[in-house]
């Protein structure tokens, strides 16, 4: 009954979608305010209907209802509680509910917060993400339906994947939606923006909260999905440029650029067309991710052949809205007026050379991604895209955009002096040159370009600093009054002050746990003691232990440093016995920044065992950074400036409406 | 040549960590040796899993290739001569940085044709625009965003 009910809401919620899709834009061309204010209740409705369908199968699954095909095939009743409920978004079926539910959750933000919108960008918006909707509920019901049952009830469920039941997995997937799906919301507002072919800096206003929002959440989303391939994996890597990872960096890449570009529009009135390109293209890069990931053509060209419902799908849905909207684009743009001139060295230039560095990574990533693809289809030629290569071209476009971050800010507006920056960015390079020199004497004769890079991001978060204190008259003025500055000074300017320290701050991790990394490798027995980075690391002996839905192995290890004990440390090796699949529990110890990593391999007939001990030196930093990023993106969102023009608390609704 | 890159690699700001599935008896006796091992293997991919290189992955197809690449230097093959011999063996498949040829060529210079072609163009759009004078009006507010405008700044004062 429940998953019948989860069904038909989401058959109800598809019904909303389409009546959503065009009686606003009917209202907003015969200019009725009813029709155009369908849109509204239907959003919200939608909301409901798509969130009783996602809490239907979080209930079978929490329920362990095994005569749903979905539960089934990815559920387990010995599996903890936890896991039954994120175990929902584990699979196709279910992320794809979760995907649509998220859509749908802006929608409904939309519908409640746009009271300040005018009320035919507001029709029009929600109309543009009903055709998203749409066109989603229908994939789901016709190709990946959830709530399918199965005609005899298996007793058990076959359990999820084990790697996926983390913690970080819980929380992993729906952040990465809410950003995915968030930049949908730009991109209806550029669509509206084009059919109305109106559009002006309040247009920027209005869509850069939904864009910082649905950056903050992506930000989070790909840091958290690192750290738990770094913990989870067993392998301390922490960025394997996979394909799926490279679907959502592409979108963060553009939207990044985005945040930036929608900053001049609003402030200077330029670069509008480029704007709405970029709200485009992030949003397709979303859907594009949304292809790769769900089609299975990453595997490998010829899985994609052999089960192609779902990915032809997709690739339709793909095609229909990068395609419709480029050539929507194509036709209006030529229509949008420019404004706001400016000299190439300014605050606007600066910000230009960011979206250009960006624009160009995130075509590198695409790129590298789907060269393979069409090679093997086109030229039967089949290659490899892999890390060695995207380092080599990400090394020098970062180097650039990291060395103009800290000039950014501190260019005036029209016209910047380049001359008169630098000089005031004298005392931040002067900082990144000592630990330059500090590091290289440290170190002595390693690699050499790594000094040069942990320099760089101390420039970047001294740079930042410096931005700060000018702003703020630190040392020039008394400190009373630099306190006072510094609470008057927009939140923005904080926000952006963090986010950029948090680049620096993630180079200088990324950097020295490259470099620096020291490795131990080898099999060892009880009271054998291994020696890693000054840490003594000594096995103290093997037990097994039986979990909920798993086995496992654990072995105990005392660390100590220096004659020091500091911790007991026991990385473990589950088995799971419905998948007869293992995963690797990974032990660490974290000190400062640093961490110290201890991962099992395979245990030998005499009792002796495989280890693996890391030590990675600042490897925090890597995941601080990007923290960092989305904490000033917060701070940003909270700007009084920015809420003026988006979302508006209730009290103010009422004064509202008469002139609507 | 190679110790460019492998430095250029190490400024890399997404660059892959050590990672490692070598195991325990693998390693070579000679610690220059074993680190060359461990460098080409970040290099050369796991042709049966999805996206892993040797180094990285567990799959006993990469130990045999962590293996073969060990037996290879061991023999005093050069760096380039143990990748000639895996691509004579696999393909271009394996290697993870593709080699400059006519098929790949385009992939390589997609980043500094991208950057050079649009920073010019860009300055050149610039400096047009700067050139041609005044900046274009913004269009007049409508009467409903003038009543807006006027509803927002009576109320600005008293929210701060």
């Amino acid at each position: 009954m429940i998953a019948e009910t989860g069904h038909y809401a989401l058959v109800l919620a598809l019904g909303l979608a389409l009546i959503q899709s065009i009686v606003p834009l009917i209202g907003a061309r015969l200019r009725d305010d009813a029709l155009m204010n369908v849109a509204r209740s239907t959003a919200l409705a939608q909301l409901l209907f798509v969130g009783a369908s996602f809490i239907a199968l979080v209930t079978l699954h929490v329920v362990s209802d095994f005569s749903v095909a979905n539960v089934y095939e990815n559920s387990h009743s010995m599996k903890p509680l936890l896991y039954k409920i994120t175990g929902v978004w584990g699979n196709h079926e279910g992320s794809m509910l979760l995907w649509v539910s998220i859509l749908a959750l802006f929608g409904g933000l939309v519908a409640a917060l746009g009271n300040n919108l005018p009320l035919s960008l507001r029709a029009h918006v929600l109309a543009v993400q009903a055709w998203i909707a749409s066109a989603f509920y229908l994939f789901i019901l016709v190709t990946s339906n959830p709530f399918l049952r199965i005609a005899n009830p298996p007793i058990e469920g076959r359990d999820l994947n084990p790697v996926l039941q983390d913690i970080g997995l819980a929380v992993h997937p729906p952040m990465l939606y809410l950003g995915y799906v968030g930049f949908s919301i730009s991109f209806s507002f550029a669509i509206a923006a084009l059919m109305e072919g109106r559009i002006d800096a309040a247009w920027a206003r209005w869509v850069r909260p939904w864009t910082l929002v649905a950056w903050i959440f992506l930000t989070l989303g790909i840091a958290m999905g690192s750290y738990w391939a770094y913990y989870e994996l067993g392998w301390g890597g922490w960025w394997f440029w996979d394909p799926v990872e490279n679907a959502s960096l592409m979108p963060w890449l553009a939207g990044t650029a985005l945040l930036h570009s929608a900053l001049v529009m609003e402030k200077r009135n330029a670069l509008k067309v480029w704007t709405i390109l970029l709200s485009i293209l992030t949003f397709s890069l979303s859907l594009l991710g949304t292809f790769l990931v769900r089609s299975g053509v990453i595997t490998s060209v010829h899985a994609f052949a052999t089960d192609p419902t779902r990915g032809v799908f997709i690739l339709l849905i793909l095609c229909l809205f990068i395609g419709g909207s480029l050539s929507l684009f194509a036709g209006r743009a030529g229509s949008l007026k420019q404004g706001g001139l400016f000299a190439p060295i300014s605050r606007e230039g600066a910000l230009v050379l960011n979206n250009l560095l960006l624009t160009v990574a995130c075509a590198v990533v695409l790129f590298g991604t789907l060269y393979p693809l069409a090679m093997e289809l086109l030229a039967d030629f089949k290659m490899s895209v892999g890390a060695p290569f995207y380092n080599l071209t990400f090394a020098p476009l970062f180097t650039l955009l990291l060395l103009a971050v800290p000039f950014g800010p501190m260019l005036a507006w029209k016209r910047g002096d380049l001359l008169g920056v630098t000089q005031r960015l004298l005392a931040a390079g002067v900082a990144g040159l000592v630990v330059i020199a500090i590091v290289w004497a440290w170190t002595r004769g390693g690699s050499a370009l790594a000094p040069l890079a942990i320099g760089l991001g101390v420039f970047v978060i001294a740079g930042a600093m410096t931005d700060l204190a000018e702003r703020t008259g630190l040392f020039r003025l008394p400190f009373a009054t630099t306190l006072h500055r510094a609470r008057g000074l927009p939140r923005s300017a904080w926000g952006s002050v963090f986010a950029h320290a948090g680049l620096g701050v993630a180079l200088i991790g990324i950097v020295c746990e490259t470099t620096w990394n020291s490795e131990y490798i080898a099999t060892m027995k009880q009271n054998d003691v291994a020696h890693v980075a000054g840490y003594d690391v000594k096995l103290d002996g093997l037990f097994q232990r039986q979990g909920p839905n798993f086995r496992e192995m654990i072995a105990e290890f005392n660390v100590s440093h220096e004659g020091e004990t500091l911790s007991v440390m026991t990385p473990s090796k589950r088995s799971f016995t419905t998948r007869g699949s293992s995963t690797t529990e990974a032990a660490l110890l974290t000190r400062g920044a640093s961490q110290l990593y201890i991962s099992l391999g395979d245990a030998t007939a005499e009792g002796a065992i495989a280890v693996r001990i890391y030590h990675k030196p600042l490897v925090l930093l890597i995941w601080w950074g990007p923290v960092l990023m989305a904490f000033g993106g917060m701070l940003s969102l909270s700007d009084r400036r920015l809420r003026v023009g988006a979302p508006k608390p209730a009290r103010a609704k009422q004064r509202l409406q008469p002139a609507e | 040549m190679r110790r460019m890159m492998a430095t250029i690699v190490a400024l890399a700001l997404l660059a892959l960590p050590a990672a490692h599935a070598v195991q325990p008896d693998e390693i070579m006796s000679d610690p220059a040796r074993e680190s060359r091992a461990r460098d080409l293997s970040r290099e050369l991919r796991c042709m049966v899993c999805q996206n892993q290189s040797i180094d990285d992955s567990d799959a006993p197809l990469a130990r045999d290739l962590r293996l073969l690449v060990r037996e290879r230097i061991a023999a005093g093959d050069s760096n380039s001569q143990v990748l000639d011999f895996l691509v004579a063996r696999y393909g271009e498949f394996v290697l993870l940085k593709p080699r400059l040829e006519r098929q790949t060529i385009l992939l390589w210079l997609l980043a500094p044709l991208l950057l050079i072609g649009g920073g010019l163009a860009l300055w050149l759009q610039i400096r047009r625009r700067s050139r041609s004078g005044a900046d274009v009006p913004a269009p007049p507010l409508t009467p409903d965003e003038e009543a807006r405008l006027a509803a927002l700044m009576s109320e600005e004062p008293r929210s701060s």
